[in-house]
């Protein structure tokens, strides 16, 4: 059952109606170029360039205030960047007018690293709110919409009746995926996904992940420094490190990727070239 | 130490400077929210729930307060007009002491504290858990669905209240003044309707909705503004409660002189 995004991506995407064909199998789903952004006397990112392939899953690694929930910030346009660009099918998103580029947002899902469930709201309203906030769906729809939702994600249809804070933590993370994948977005974000869960929790939530992206043709960008998970949700990775990419390759070859710094993150080594800020 | 002396002036340029900031803050703020009201898709559904909040929900508290101030205007009055012989005042002075300024003010006092530190401890815990940047992710404008259905129905919910206030205050008066005081119920309602205006009423209603936009906007902006988890959103509530409580009586001020000045 498609909910009108299939549909939307049969039609050209704003600014790219002078494309041809093969330019758009060649652009880039998301492009970022020297992408910089400060919070006051702090450089949170230092010139980000990352490239991800339409279909691709790509994982971002790095330390905590390496710049990675910034960095798909940025590209959600939460946050605005000082400069850079930013290239959705070859469409630079910050020079959008307001209104297209909140169109383009619903072509895109995200899991929050808590959830960010609605609490004021049911599991099903959760799960098919952007679907009833755009009226793209009545409510007596976007129930079963929702119960169709929650079983891909392994929830029983009963779930939808309780209120977020009724579940548990992987339960949430699971109604949390539903909610991004309910509308079949064509980009997804995940931001921490198997954070503050069980070790079979989180393989649980990754291969969840992995099955949904798939069965939506989407692109994938996640987040993460649990390696196990990185290995399993991502086709390659990409190093942040200072507010900057150092290192994009195979998620497979995390941990023997040659790159020093990668290899200390992989595998958890206190030396090497990454040194924490560590006040004593 | 001529650091120790500019020290003191550099705090006070910085919170003069913050001060400034914060105010435009707040009116550009309420220019959006105002402006989503009159802009598609309007959420009916988030109006109605936040209208029944502040107006059913907040009935209780302001019907008792109302009750007891009329009683203690009441008795107040009378121990001081007593030393004239003008009790016969008294229904009167009650009456355009509570539709005039009490009614509204100490109505909107105990909204503010009710519904202005809710719209804040909600909207804080939703900024701080990013449910207001999962909003955004949902194509969905977090001022159009937080902001302006609660601006709405705190301005047109404010007004009832008062007017039920105005009601109940006079009731309470009534009740002194005739089981207590020894007036004659008839000529204590006489007494109460001769002297009471329409404007009066009027002047009562618009300051209620004024009062009702004040406690709706500050206690979405500080929530909306908050930071920093549990005590960012304690804080932004206090906030919310302080200043919508000295706008209110600020505010009473220059609509009295407005309404009233000659």
């Amino acid at each position: 059952m498609s909910y009108g995004s299939d549909d939307r991506r049969m039609q050209a995407e704003p600014g790219t109606e002078g494309l041809n064909r093969s330019t758009m199998v060649n652009t880039p789903k998301i492009r970022m170029r020297g992408v910089r952004k400060a919070f006051g006397p702090k450089r949170v990112l230092d010139g980000v360039d990352l490239d991800v392939a339409a279909g691709q899953g790509v994982v971002i690694l790095g330390g905590s205030g390496s710049g990675k929930s910034v960095t798909i910030k940025c590209i959600l346009g939460l946050i605005t960047p000082d400069e850079g660009i930013i290239e959705i099918d070859g469409v630079d998103v910050l020079k959008l007018p307001r209104r297209e580029r909140e169109a383009l947002g619903d072509r895109i899902g995200m899991l929050f690293q808590n959830g960010a469930l609605f609490d004021s709201l049911p599991v099903w309203e959760n799960v098919c709110f952007k679907l009833l906030a755009q009226n793209r769906i009545t409510r007596a729809k976007a129930r079963d919409r929702a119960a169709e939702v929650l079983a891909q994600v392994g929830l029983a249809e009963t779930v939808g009746d309780l209120s977020p804070a009724e579940l548990s933590g992987g339960m949430q993370k699971r109604v949390a995926l539903a909610r991004a994948i309910a509308a079949q977005p064509d980009i997804i974000f995940f931001d921490e996904p198997t954070t503050g869960l069980d070790p079979i929790m989180g393989a649980v939530i990754d291969g969840l992940i992995v099955d949904c992206v798939k069965r939506l043709g989407a692109t994938a960008v996640s987040i993460t420094h649990d390696m196990a998970s990185a290995r399993r949700i991502g086709e390659t990775a990409a190093m942040i490190h200072k507010g900057r990419i150092v290192w994009t390759g195979p998620a497979g070859n995390l941990g023997h990727s040659g790159n020093a710094m990668v290899d200390q993150f992989a595998n958890g080594l206190r030396e090497g070239p990454i040194q924490m800020e560590l006040r004593r | 130490m001529a650091a120790i002396l500019l020290d003191p002036l550099a705090a006070i340029g910085r919170a003069t400077l913050g001060a400034c900031r914060a105010v435009g803050d707040v009116a550009l703020f309420a220019l959006e929210g105002v402006s989503h009201l009159v802009r598609p898709p309007f959420y009916g559904r988030l109006f109605w729930h936040a209208f029944v909040e502040v107006a059913w929900f907040s009935l209780p508290v302001v019907a008792l307060t109302a009750v007891f101030t009329g009683m203690v205007l009441a008795l107040q009055s009378y121990t001081g007009f007593a030393r004239f012989n003008a009790q016969s005042a008294i229904a009167s002075v009650v009456v355009i002491s509570l539709v005039r300024e009490l009614g509204p003010v100490l109505a909107a006092l105990m909204v503010a504290g009710r519904i202005g530190a809710s719209f804040a401890a909600e909207i804080g815990t939703m900024r701080v858990t990013d449910q207001i940047d999962a909003l955004t992710t949902l194509s969905t404008n977090p001022m159009k669905y937080l902001v302006a259905p609660r601006l709405l129905a705190a301005t047109l919910a404010l007004p009832l209240l008062v007017l039920v206030a105005d009601v109940l205050g006079v009731m309470g008066g009534w009740l002194i003044g005739t089981l207590k005081l020894g007036f004659v119920s008839a000529a204590y309602l006489k007494s109460t309707f001769d002297f009471l205006q329409t404007g009066d009423v009027i002047s009562g209603l618009v300051k209620a909705a004024a009062f009702g936009f004040i406690i709706a906007l500050m206690g979405t902006w500080c929530g909306y503004r908050s930071k920093g988890g549990a005590q960012g959103v304690g804080g932004a509530t206090t906030a919310a409660v302080v200043a919508s409580s000295i706008l209110i009586l600020a505010l009473d001020y220059v609509l009295t002189e407005i309404f009233f000045a000659q």
